[in-house]
């Protein structure tokens, strides 16, 4: 008989309110179209809703002689809808970072790297999708290493361990952590600005970026927190330290905002972190500043990491990374630069005493700490192939409101 | 030489409409057809435009069909059912019960209470009447008119008697086999909560309605719409929110049941006049 099927499923009690339609569809996946297939069962409504299923998915439903119907209900001819539904689909690339696409196309989207896609959907734009531009082979290491190492601001630190500060250490210290949460805003919003650009092929960037932006939550919390611990006011904030982190917020390539920030700015801000946690005259200090510390070298290794990258292929990206220097050194040079509260506040941490010795010894340290902050920048830039008098010449030229 | 040209009247029964229409005015305009399409609020109003020559091609529901082609052949001229979708052939209409429902077959539904969509849905009310009338079974007919003048596209008279059944409001509730199948994935009737006491014979849905003989655009809408693949990403979703894998060609032998329930029911008469009484589209 020409209609024979060639396969057969039973669905027993189960009907289409319950999932019937698993068992129907994956008895049909094997068969060609045109295939037939036999479907018997008990379900009341089997007869009812097996064609109306069949019906919306392109699938012709043939009935057998009432003789020779025992649970036998219908036998379903396959379609070819599900077939066209795919034809055209492709894979989004490959799916594991060692084989990225150089330059994954908008028609990707939002599909998951390795993914297959089926063809049409909307074209999203993700301008940042030139692996040479975002990528850096480290990229999955490090968020790995960020999402193992994410410590919870109520635990990690003691923040009842007792402790008293005569009032101008404390207040010192109120005026560290208040340039510290700002800058550490300014940390967030500049990834938050391109994570949303790049594109989804390139995941463990984007991975770590919200990670380093979730690092960021924490220090904006845990500052302010300590800021907040012994009294109910924060400390000042001056218009040249927000003039020159608005500079850094302004800057729309991806590249060179992650020179000016990471390379230069958190890498600064790992000396100074290393600093305040020498001369914290507190525990909860000298903890958050440890902590805030390792999550900002990581911040570091990225940045230096995919800029090296860029460089031994764009020989060009050198000219653009000391504009953006100079660019972002006039737009500040009329600016006061560092709160001058904040670096008094410097002086008294380190000095840790009112004698003009202790004052003389803080200032030393606070001298001994731009110095450090200016070497490290040099050995950075001499990474990203800068001549050893140029990254001088650099360096100097480094907003002095250190971030 | 112009291209061939085609205005298709389509019901907005739905937002959705104006995106189908418009998606597939682009592809059919891609492929050498001026194709342009207004909308109507309802059907009767369409089908007297397309009788009249004020539109080339009418997206009809099944009544709207019979009406045009009563009204045609009242006017000395003819309608033909140019396609329909794969997904208008060979339906079924349900009576539902309440699983604990003393009800066993139709029969015993004589006297009782039974919910059906509204006054003008072909497959919620209409055919569903004419079976339980065909059956000699007269019962008390309680009408949730959603969406009148739509001809039941809208879902929500099907809808609102399925609640009335599960309510406890109505003895028995008429629905089209796919919607029972919906209303229990998406718990407007509870699984195993009803049961079903009868089925209708197989009757065809909407066609692609045109007067003939087709003019020549009428006839490369055809066969455009004949030529769209499910394997065309640029159709596909366009052809999943219309609700079809596929366009056939029309056939009008699945209008039976309907034409029958019409006359008996005096919703039309024989020349095309709208005669149902409390009929306001």
């Amino acid at each position: 008989m020409s209609w024979t099927p060639v396969a057969a499923v039973d669905l027993g009690d189960l009907g289409f309110g319950s999932g019937a339609h698993l068992l129907v569809q994956r008895a049909l996946a094997g068969l060609p179209p045109g295939g037939r297939l036999a479907v018997s069962g008990r379900d009341p409504a089997l007869r009812v809703h097996l064609p109306a299923w069949c019906r919306g998915r392109g699938h012709r439903v043939e009935w057998p002689d009432r003789s020779e119907a025992n649970e036998l209900v219908a036998v379903v001819v396959r379609g070819s809808a599900d077939d066209d539904r795919w034809f055209g689909a492709e894979r989004a690339g490959s799916a594991l970072p060692s084989a990225l696409s150089s330059r994954p196309p908008a028609r990707w989207g939002l599909g998951a790297r390795g993914a297959l896609l089926e063809a049409g959907g909307p074209e999203a734009r993700f301008d940042l999708d030139d692996r040479d531009l975002v990528w850096a082979d480290i990229a999955p290491h490090l968020y790995a290493q960020a999402a193992a190492r994410q410590w919870d601001p109520q635990t990690a630190v003691p923040w009842d361990d007792p402790f008293a500060l005569p009032a101008d250490v404390e207040a010192a210290v109120v005026q560290v952590m208040t340039y510290l949460v700002e800058n550490e805003q300014a940390a967030l919003v500049v990834p938050a600005r391109f994570v949303g650009r790049i594109h989804p092929h390139f995941r463990e960037v984007v991975q770590l970026l919200a990670v380093q932006m979730a690092d960021e939550a924490r220090h904006m919390e845990v500052f302010s927190r300590r800021a907040l611990l012994r009294g109910a006011e924060m400390g000042t904030s001056s218009a040249g330290g927000r003039q020159s982190l608005f500079t850094l917020v302004a800057e729309s390539d991806f590249a060179l905002a992650s020179f000016l920030l990471s390379v230069l700015g958190e890498g600064s801000f790992v000396d100074l972190l290393s600093f305040l946690h020498e001369v914290a005259p507190d525990p909860v200090t000298r903890r958050i500043c440890w902590l805030a510390m390792q999550d900002e070298r990581r911040h570091v290794v990225f940045g230096m990491a995919h800029l090296e990258h860029q460089a031994q292929l764009d020989p060009l990206l050198r000219d653009r990374l000391r504009a953006a220097i100079h660019r972002r050194h006039d737009a500040l040079v009329d600016t006061a630069g560092l709160n001058a509260d904040v670096f008094d506040a410097l002086v008294v941490l380190a000095a840790g005493g009112w004698q003009p010795n202790d004052v003389s010894a803080g200032f030393d340290r606070v001298r001994a700490l731009q110095h450090a902050m200016d070497q490290g920048r040099q050995r950075r830039l001499v990474r990203l192939g800068f001549r050893v008098d140029e990254a001088a010449a650099l360096s100097a030229l480094h907003t002095r409101n250190f971030m | 030489m112009p291209a061939p040209t085609v205005l298709m009247g389509a019901v907005a029964y739905d937002p959705k409409v104006v995106t189908i229409w418009e998606g597939f005015r682009t592809w059919l305009r891609g492929r050498g057809l001026d194709f342009d399409f207004v909308l109507y609020s309802h059907y009767e109003r369409q089908v007297e435009d397309l009788v009249a020559g004020r539109i080339d091609a009418a997206w009809n529901s099944p009544l709207a069909w019979l009406r045009a082609e009563r009204l045609a052949a009242a006017d000395g001229t003819a309608v033909r059912a140019l396609t329909m979708r794969d997904t208008d052939q060979d339906l079924t209409s349900i009576v539902v019960v309440r699983a604990d429902s003393p009800v066993r077959q139709l029969t015993d539904l004589a006297g009782r209470v039974v919910a059906v969509g509204a006054i003008d849905s072909p497959q919620a009310t209409l055919i569903p009447l004419g079976h339980l009338a065909a059956a000699g079974v007269t019962v008390d007919v309680r009408r949730f008119d959603v969406g009148v003048g739509l001809h039941g596209d809208h879902i929500g008279g099907e809808r609102d008697a399925a609640r009335a059944l599960v309510a406890g409001e109505v003895d028995a509730a008429c629905m089209i086999d796919a919607n029972h199948l919906a209303f229990v994935q998406e718990g407007t009737l509870p699984p195993e909560g009803t049961r079903i006491v009868a089925q209708t014979a197989r009757y065809d849905h909407c066609n692609m309605t045109v007067r003939a003989p087709e003019s020549e655009g009428v006839r490369l809408f055809g066969t455009l719409l004949l030529g769209m693949s499910y394997a065309d990403p640029q159709v596909r979703p366009l052809l999943d929110l219309e609700g079809l894998t596929a366009w056939r060609e029309g056939r009008t032998t699945g209008y039976d049941a309907l034409a029958a329930a019409v006359d008996a029911s005096g919703f039309y008469s024989l020349d095309g006049r709208v005669t149902a009484p409390h009929y306001r589209p």
